[in-house]
């Protein structure tokens, strides 16, 4: 055990180190916050898109030589998000089958321009391999991604926090909402750019295919033992920051790829919720 | 001039109408019941008079200063609210968002209004309950405290005893019938003719076109009345 701490301590000397765990905690934190509104407005599939998008659009940075890939894929990514949840309010079938066409398309020809336009000097599987699984992208972050993503996951945090209450009745009751006046387009639209946000950051922590495992374990687990929405939010924060820091400190110590370790700890942390769920479903409230 | 007044309205999808030729106006006070069969567009008439649907020719208009954001709403309940981790308490306060202006928060204002409406509908008990392990009753009875919180003077009910017990179906009934009484002008959309016959001051009936319109008294002596089995019983 000491043996362990020691080790930690060792490696968080490093500033890279300790970049990774404040923007994977703070990346966690916002793809909770999201995540519920997602579930709960049934639009799931619709992050895993949008994940998808973003692979396609580093593709292209990649390819153009862009050394600031978030200059175009937070464009990019946003752009389908708003496209995305404007569809998805009259979406049936053909509506999600244009999700699925996006996300594999997305995913097809970002793999073709990544083997058509090898980076410089890289391998193209491990560039591939790393965009999609993330493995060791986040311990190479700059100090201005780290800047960038504080102040990003910043202004997640404030704009949710302050519509709060409207982000709540949209996804609840989005009719109600807009007939007693409330400006329903432009909330969808916040929380549309919001999501686009958070995943073209989340990109960065755990690899674009795993980054719906982000938005989705917190709230689904969550909401296996917690009634009230505002519980299930602060519950969801907490889980996935609590499951970020311990994937990360895992990965350092047992040297598994960093994304898919934070992913495992959501895994198991939902396992846990669900126990605990049906343990206090049995006790009469 | 009448608190709610439809002109020549005409409604429908893409260019396919569903009802013509409506006309009619709700005055404070009264109780309006919209009845007709499923696909008669009783629900597309609701969901124009509240700006969520454009006519495709005719008018709504809202008088002695009501504004349409104002009109408390009671949608049927979707498939999403089934299982939305939601406390009674959030839901009934969500309605009152209309008055929050730019302000982020809840006021103590409106916290008190939400208390008193669930007060008022017998549900404070159950504030801190989990709304989706609510009866179908008790639901219905969170949403129109929320509904409340909206709108103080104009109350639109899309099939209130959808899916209810029929004792439970009377009691909401009772209560929207007390609501009335309180002075709330009710515009109520139900398939149930008997009920409507029994509670509203006025009906509309339409099937694509309005059949009837008028006082209920009028409505039971009147051939579509009768057609539909309404007793008199005034």
């Amino acid at each position: 055990m000491s043996e362990n701490l020691a080790m930690l301590k060792y490696y968080f000397e490093f500033p890279f180190v300790r970049y990774a765990l404040i923007v994977g905690v703070l990346i966690a934190l916002c793809s909770s916050l999201l995540g519920v509104v997602l579930v709960l407005k049934r639009f799931s599939y619709i992050g895993d898109g949008l994940s998808h998008v973003a692979f396609g659009a580093l593709a292209i940075a990649t390819v153009l030589d862009i050394t600031d890939n978030m200059l175009v894929v937070l464009p990019v990514t946003i752009l389908f998000a708003v496209f995305l949840l404007r569809g998805g309010r009259k979406a049936k079938i053909q509506g999600d089958a244009a999700i699925a066409m996006l996300s594999v398309g997305a995913l097809a020809v970002g793999y073709i321009l990544f083997n058509l336009f090898p980076p410089v000097n890289g391998n193209v599987s491990g560039d591939v391999c790393t965009t999609l699984f993330g493995s060791t992208s986040i311990l190479t972050l700059t100090q201005n991604e780290v800047w960038l993503s504080m102040v990003l996951s910043g202004v997640v945090v404030v704009l949710f926090v302050l519509f709060y209450h409207r982000v709540f009745a949209v996804t609840f009751d989005e009719n109600f909402a807009e007939a007693t006046g409330q400006n329903t387009g432009l909330y969808n639209m916040i929380i549309a750019v919001v999501i686009a946000t958070v995943v073209a950051l989340a990109m960065k922590l755990v690899g674009s295919l795993l980054i719906s495992a982000l938005l989705i374990f917190p709230a689904i687990s969550a909401m296996r033992v917690f009634r009230s929405f505002l519980s299930v939010v602060i519950c969801a924060a907490a889980l996935s920051v609590v499951c970020a820091a311990l994937g990360i400190i895992v990965s350092i110590l047992a040297g598994t790829p960093v994304g898919s370790t934070i992913v495992a700890a959501d895994i198991l942390g939902f396992f846990v919720f669900s126990l605990l769920g049906t343990a206090k479903g049995r006790v009469p409230a | 001039m009448a608190l709610l007044t439809v002109e020549n309205l005409s409604l429908g999808y893409e260019g396919i109408t569903v009802a013509e030729d409506l006309t009619f106006s709700v005055n404070s006070g009264d109780y309006l019941c919209i009845v007709g069969e499923n696909g008669s567009g009783k629900t597309t008439l609701m969901k124009t008079i509240l700006n969520l649907m454009k006519p495709l020719s005719g008018r709504v208009a809202t008088g002695e200063g009501l504004q349409p954001a104002a009109i408390g709403y009671l949608p049927q309940q979707t498939q999403v609210q089934k299982d939305f981790p939601a406390s009674v308490r959030e839901v009934v306060l969500s309605g009152s968002l209309n008055k929050s202006g730019f302000n982020p928060f809840y006021t103590k204002v409106q916290k008190r209004q939400a208390r008193d409406n669930m007060e008022r509908l017998g549900i404070l008990p159950l504030a801190t309950k989990c709304y989706r392990e609510l009866s179908g009753g008790q639901q219905q009875r969170v949403l129109l405290a929320r509904a409340l919180g909206a709108a103080d003077r104009m109350l639109l009910l899309d099939e209130p005893a959808a899916g209810l017990d029929p004792q439970i179906t009377e009691d909401m009934y009772m209560l929207i019938r007390q609501l009335n009484e309180s002075g709330l002008t009710i515009l109520m959309i139900s398939h149930d003719i008997h009920a409507a016959a029994r509670y509203a001051s006025h009906i509309l009936h339409v099937s694509r076109r309005p059949l009837f319109y008028g006082t209920k008294e009028d409505y039971v002596l009147s051939d579509i009345g009768q057609q539909y089995g309404c007793k008199v019983a005034v």
